[in-house]
């Protein structure tokens, strides 16, 4: 078994409430935190730990929280992001949805060590229930005290705020994230100047995934070294990972960064295995954004090593022969999964999504679900392969926000590992979806 | 702080962007910009035509960066070298950006009347391909008058939101914006209301293509049948400077001047724009400059034997028979 930090008693009865909460050990880290330590102290301690960024990008956090600029007289700003929006991911709303205090908890933590007296946690408009629990979990945390003035008879205060969003996919890129947060249409700035600088209102302001701030209530209560020692080399600690599509138990699991990706598809605690007793075909590893990967790159690195659950295995190779663990998205696919059909799904979204900002995403994500279109009617030429491998280098790098490489991405994948799979339909004229057919079997046998 | 931009050393001022560096230095290494506009704060960055490579950071930290940037909004630092035109693979990038702003743009050059003063169709021809890969319907909107004085036709806008910070910017209540999301996006009055405001006509000279146009030069004259001369009068309002375009003794449109990269100088007022269209209101200066880049100045090219033999190599390439050779 696997050490669990984050959800180790998401089974126990009420634990959304604040006293049940609290007796499993609820709020030692605030407790902690402003009795004995100084904030930089804190901020030591997460840096430390090694802990880095949940929400993708993997960017240590200790370090991020240390480039929060820090004038005199200017308030300060913690954003959690919780408009978890990526495809394949939804680890974030289960520990909002079961254990809304470890979020709160993280957040009161976070503040003292930034020096926040405010702070705020966006969330996206489809997880409305769950910032109804969210919401009601800060009234009962005002209500006993771990909110607003003098917490704890310290001169520590701070206010948490729920804001919920449009659901916006683009909303969960941090600049976007904060020009909706001020009511602004959702379009990510230009940076610099970073949010450390320049963020909400123009003040310091650090944005950070929901499940980075909850990680930092274990990380001050055993210790950030001892924190470190969980997981291998830079990958420390526990990660939350949403395990979906053709597996056997799909859910949230919480790993040691470190396992091996086969022990984790495999084994009966977390994934158990490929349901239907199938093939596997291929893993999107780190939410739709991540390149996909088949069977045999998955399982081991180009180099013949077993791949390993941390961010430094699953991107080796770069993207050619590797992925990235991104936010935990883990998709699994069977071998009777079209891997064009499942691109067409990922670019629709990316194409819905474009804020349209800048031209490249704007214009060629549409283009690119227009050419899958017709792979899908059956009308591709093979040379429409070759045309989305050129439209998608012409939009990767080239936007003002990650969303155009989100964009790009999958698409350049699919056609590096798959690419006989998009000639076979544009050669034959027809698709044919093999996983429709198949249910339609069973549902006739 | 010394930058060097495709092998060309300058010295400029702190808090310089990439681009305005490269305007000092010429129009050869100039990047095209679609929708950074120097008079509009907090604008470019959204049309990506300004792309450059920066090979290296500075000269404290003489990383290159990791992806192309825009030129309009990276401020340069000491040391910097950047390559713009010497760089084939920003060339590439730049033609992939103007096919991304020409798949869904209508064509309807013949009967659009920014068509020879049009930024994107300069941007065509030095950095577009001959033929389009985009084989789809294109995006369609409805035509929507702004106003009785501004028709705006989005079929042709390429959303740089140079429109949207100058009704921000020099007006003082803006009642249009971007709608929607994505390649849905759409420049629009909200509830269909207009723009009243005295500095609203100047949305027009903003503007880089046919997306807003004046209605009351709509279909009149193709531009490069009128003269450019610059005038000016006494207006309480605006500076009163402005470049009237004629036709033998009329006035058929007033605009702004524009600078050398096509920036309007001073912004004018609607009555200067639409109300003054007689010659006796204006004391004439003489006859405006011309640049390069414009087919205004149609009847001013020194090399049309050149150009001549360049379009006979393109019509080669492209498999055309002159018609005394068509069997």
């Amino acid at each position: 078994m696997g050490r669990k930090l984050l959800i180790h008693n998401d089974k126990v009865p009420n634990i959304h409430t604040l006293d049940v909460y609290r007796a499993h050990g609820g709020y030692a880290s605030v407790e902690k935190a402003l009795k004995t330590m100084t904030p930089d102290q804190v901020t030591d301690e997460v840096k430390k730990s090694g802990l880095r960024g949940r929400g993708g990008a993997g960017f240590p956090t200790g370090l991020k929280w240390s480039f929060l600029a820090k004038p005199e007289g200017v308030a300060r700003y913690l954003v959690c992001n919780a408009d978890e929006s990526e495809p394949g991911t939804f680890k974030d709303r289960y520990l909002m949805e079961k254990i809304p205090h470890a979020l709160i908890e993280g957040m009161i933590t976070s503040s003292y060590a930034l020096g926040a007296k405010s702070s705020y946690i966006y969330i996206r408009g489809e997880y409305f229930y769950v910032a109804r629990i969210v919401e009601k979990a800060i009234e009962e945390a005002y209500a006993a005290g771990w909110l607003g003035k003098n917490i704890l008879g310290t001169d520590f205060s701070h206010d948490c705020y729920v804001q919920v969003g449009g659901g916006a996919y683009i909303c969960g890129e941090e600049t976007a994230l904060l020009e909706s947060l001020e009511g602004k249409r959702g379009n990510p700035r230009i940076k610099p100047p970073f949010p450390a600088v320049a963020g909400l209102y123009g003040c310091p302001t650090v944005v950070n995934n929901v499940e980075t701030i909850a990680a930092v209530c274990p990380i001050v209560n055993m210790g950030g070294e001892e924190y470190a020692k969980i997981g291998i080399g830079k990958s420390t600690g526990t990660k939350l990972i949403s395990a979906s599509g053709h597996i056997n138990k799909p859910g949230v699991y919480e790993i040691e960064l470190g396992i091996t990706v086969e022990e984790f598809i495999y084994s009966e605690e977390y994934c158990g295995g490929i349901r239907n007793g199938k093939k596997m075909k291929a893993v999107v590893a780190g939410g739709s954004s991540v390149p996909i990967l088949p069977t045999e790159l998955i399982l081991k690195t180009a180099k013949g090593e077993p791949r390993l659950m941390t961010y430094e295995s699953l991107s080796d190779g770069g993207f050619i022969t590797g992925t990235m663990l991104g936010s935990g998205g883990f998709i699994v696919m069977d071998e009777d999964t079209s891997i064009v059909k499942n691109l067409f799904t990922f670019t629709r979204f990316y194409h819905h999504e474009s804020c349209g900002q800048c031209s490249p995403c704007r214009e060629g994500t549409g283009w690119m679900e227009k050419i899958l279109k017709k792979f899908l009617n059956g009308t591709a030429e093979e040379s429409d392969v070759d045309l989305l491998w050129d439209i998608q280098s012409k939009i990767e790098g080239k936007t003002i926000c990650p969303l155009g490489e989100a964009a790009a991405w999958p698409v350049a994948a699919a056609i590096r590992h798959f690419k006989q799979e998009f000639i076979d339909i544009a050669k034959s004229k027809k698709f044919v979806d093999v996983s429709h057919y198949n249910r339609l079997n069973k549902i006739l046998a | 702080m010394k930058v060097t931009i495709d092998g060309i050393e300058i010295d400029v001022p702190k808090g310089t962007t990439i681009l305005q560096a490269a305007r000092m230095i010429g129009p050869e290494v100039a990047p095209p910009a679609m929708c950074y506009y120097s008079k509009l704060k907090t604008s470019g960055g959204y049309c990506r035509t300004c792309i450059v490579k920066v090979t290296k950071g500075s000269a404290q930290n003489p990383n290159p960066m990791p992806k192309p940037v825009a030129s309009c909004r990276t401020e340069v630092m000491d040391g910097m070298e950047v390559q713009n035109v010497t760089s084939p693979e920003i060339l590439e990038a730049r033609k992939g950006v103007v096919e991304f702003l020409l798949i869904n743009h209508p064509l309807d050059c013949p009967v659009c009347d920014q068509a020879g003063e049009c930024k994107l169709q300069d941007l065509g021809y030095e950095h577009g391909s001959v033929k389009t890969r985009y084989e789809f319907k294109r995006r369609e909107y409805d035509m929507i008058d702004i106003g009785d004085k501004i028709k705006l036709h989005m079929n042709r806008c390429i959303l740089c939101y140079r429109c949207v910070k100058t009704a921000d910017q020099f007006t003082d209540n803006r009642l249009h914006g971007v709608v929607h999301r994505g390649d849905a996006s759409e420049i629009s009055t909200y509830i269909e209301k207009f723009i009243t405001n005295d500095f609203s006509g100047n949305v027009i000279d903003v503007c880089p293509v046919g997306a807003l146009t004046d209605r009351t030069f709509r279909f009149k004259q193709r531009v490069w049948f009128t003269k450019p001369v610059d005038a000016h009068c006494k207006c309480d309002k605006c500076s009163g400077k402005v470049r009237l375009w004629m036709k033998g003794e009329d006035v058929l449109r007033v605009t702004a001047r524009k600078d050398q990269w096509d920036e309007v100088e001073e912004f004018i007022c609607n009555t200067c724009r639409y109300d003054r269209k007689k010659t006796a209101d204006w004391v004439i200066d003489g006859p405006s400059p011309i640049h390069r880049s414009s087919v205004i100045s149609q009847n001013h090219y020194q090399h049309l034997n050149e150009l001549k033999t360049q379009v006979m190599k393109q019509q080669k390439a492209l498999g055309f028979i002159p018609i005394e050779k068509r069997p």
